[in-house]
């Protein structure tokens, strides 16, 4: 269990590994978050979160709401500047760095309540999320160079079909059904071709049919573009479904950890989620 | 009906530099919503920053240049120095913008003790005084080339944010800025540019209005009032809407000044606000304000 060495010493390729349940072979770490603490106005949010997340994996995070789960993707993505604690992504530490720097080492996001442009068709919003992986010259910036504008259309292309969104290609999202927009956003965030993505309660607000068919589109994600996945999720039965492991929150403390099945059997856990009985 | 045509081209020549005032504000709101009370004076530094370099002899283009670079300078650096360090410490949207009008009485001392108080002579390469014949309007050289710029202007500023890289990012950067970060568009270097373009456009105004007048420290004051009359006007978080915004109120002005008399020309400016805040504060082309919960 090392420090973190802050952005000076680039690559510490066996920083941490996991522990528990894949035992046997060694994962490097990906993100891992040490003793965070936040407070606003004096409330505490986040009092020493304490976890990691592998290569290629899904972590879900639950607990009910007001427990600090968006607090945390906040702090992760640069949103927040927490008071204590560490970030490290891929052995570098993620605290000080702007929303957009933190974007262009690989972590992406959706959000609770969407936020897309609105205005813009669904594949304008799509190839924004290539907009970093162009060429950085500025005469390429200010021209559209066909080629490249081509090869970034093909993988925006396979993304739309991927999540289903051929028929919406070209309409202005503020015109889609919810459903489609949740679709628009988890596509955007995949067109940076993250090597972390973080989901805030991606199937919330979403008809039951339409939950069962993005757990499945969660799951083929991984084996797809090889990302893992930070999932914060308030339904339980879908944060066990999707994840290996499970993190559970409670007022910005942890009260468990482990296997879905450990999680969600975990007495606190069921206080937190069905009240005192 | 002569003097009709004569009154609205005249006054289209006016609204040229008011939708050049305009279109900078309109961009600043739009993207950050910072009302920028020192857009008047950055146009202001500019230009006299061009006429310090026409004195030493510099042949016109390049020190044009030089004054529209000057003006994107100051804009970029009170970006960065100034509004940054205060967004990192909360400022609200309201602080904000009294830092622009704080920056505004800066730039006025400094033109006023640098650039002398007295009104000056602006040495221009089209002429006032040079009318040209049209059927039976007639135009000055610099108003048809006042309409010229405006229009390549509006045009170049048009092309950039609709086909260009640094435009979409500009688009998605003022649409949500949240979401522009996260997909790891540099939203603060976009800003920043946004704050030099639209210094720039302030400065290209005063450039083209300071022959017409004469040149002193305040001489941009009344054009950006009107420029920001004819941004409300258009709608202010709408570009189109801003040059759409200026010439109205140009033409506006010249039949005012035509028909009714010439001391009521500025007072349509004033007119046009409140009728606009009246009937649809949005503007013609601006979205309904919507405030999210």
């Amino acid at each position: 269990m090392g420090g973190f060495e802050s952005r000076s010493s680039r690559k510490r390729p066996t920083l941490f590994c996991s522990k528990g349940l894949r035992t046997g072979v060694e994962f490097m770490g990906l993100l891992k978050v040490e003793k965070l603490f936040i407070s606003f106005g004096g409330i505490r949010a986040l009092a020493g979160v304490d976890f990691h997340v592998d290569d290629g994996e899904i972590l879900s995070v639950i607990g009910p709401n007001g427990s600090g789960k968006t607090t945390l993707f906040n702090c992760i993505s640069g949103v927040y500047k927490p008071d204590e604690g560490e970030i490290g992504f891929q052995g570098q530490s993620l605290l000080g760095l702007s929303p957009d720097r933190i974007a262009r080492m690989g972590v992406a996001r959706t959000f609770q309540n969407l936020r897309l442009f609105m205005h813009m068709t669904v594949l304008d919003n799509l190839m924004l999320g290539r907009h970093i992986k162009f060429r950085k010259n500025p005469v390429h910036a200010l021209f559209r160079i066909r080629s490249e504008e081509l090869k970034h259309r093909a993988t925006v292309e396979e993304i739309i079909d991927f999540l289903d969104l051929q028929a919406y290609r070209q309409a202005r999202v503020s015109d889609c059904p919810y459903g489609v927009q949740k679709r628009v956003e988890l596509g955007r965030a995949l067109a940076v071709e993250p090597k972390l993505l973080l989901l805030d309660e991606p199937i919330a607000g979403l008809t039951s049919e339409e939950k069962e068919e993005f757990a499945y589109r969660i799951m083929e994600i991984r084996g797809r573009y090889k990302t893992a996945i930070l999932l914060v999720e308030h339904d339980l039965r879908m944060a066990s479904r999707l994840a290996e492991r499970m993190v559970a929150f409670e007022s910005g403390v942890e009260i468990a950890r482990g296997t879905p099945e450990e999680v969600q059997s975990h007495p606190q856990v069921i206080r937190a989620y069905l009240g005192e009985e | 009906m002569q003097h009709f045509l004569q009154y609205t081209v005249s006054g289209l020549a006016t609204g040229a530099i008011y939708a050049l005032v305009a279109l900078g504000l309109a961009l600043i709101y739009r993207s950050t919503r910072i009302l920028n009370f020192a857009a008047g004076d950055m146009a202001t530094a500019g230009t006299f920053a061009a006429f310090t370099l026409i004195c030493m002899q510099i042949p016109f283009g390049a020190a044009a240049t030089a004054g529209v670079v000057v003006g994107a300078v100051i804009a970029m650096g009170f970006y960065f120095i100034i509004l940054v360090p205060a967004q990192r410490r909360d400022a609200n949207q309201l602080s904000q913008i009294i830092l622009t009008l704080g920056l505004a009485l800066i730039l006025q001392g400094l033109v006023g003790h640098f650039g002398g108080t007295e009104p000056q002579a602006f040495p221009f390469p089209l002429s006032d005084a040079k009318l040209h014949k049209f059927g039976t309007v007639v135009i000055s050289e610099l108003g048809l080339g006042t309409l010229g710029i405006s229009v390549v202007c509006c045009v170049l500023f048009y092309l950039l944010v609709q086909k260009t890289r640094i435009g979409l990012a500009m688009r998605a950067t003022s649409e949500n800025l949240p979401a522009a970060q996260t997909l790891g568009i540099p939203t603060r270097r976009v800003l920043a540019f946004s704050w030099g373009l639209a210094a720039g456009l302030g400065v290209v105004a005063g450039l083209f209005l300071a022959p017409a007048q004469t040149l002193d420290p305040f001489f941009m004051l009344e054009p950006f009032l009107k420029g920001f009359a004819a941004a409300i006007l258009g709608g202010l978080n709408s570009l189109p809407g801003a040059i759409v915004g200026g010439l109205i109120l140009g033409v506006a002005e010249g039949w005012a000044g035509g028909y009714i008399s010439i001391a009521f020309k500025n007072t349509m400016a004033f007119l046009i606000i409140v009728a606009v805040l009246l009937i649809r504060p949005e503007g013609m082309l601006g979205e309904e304000f919507k405030e999210r919960v």
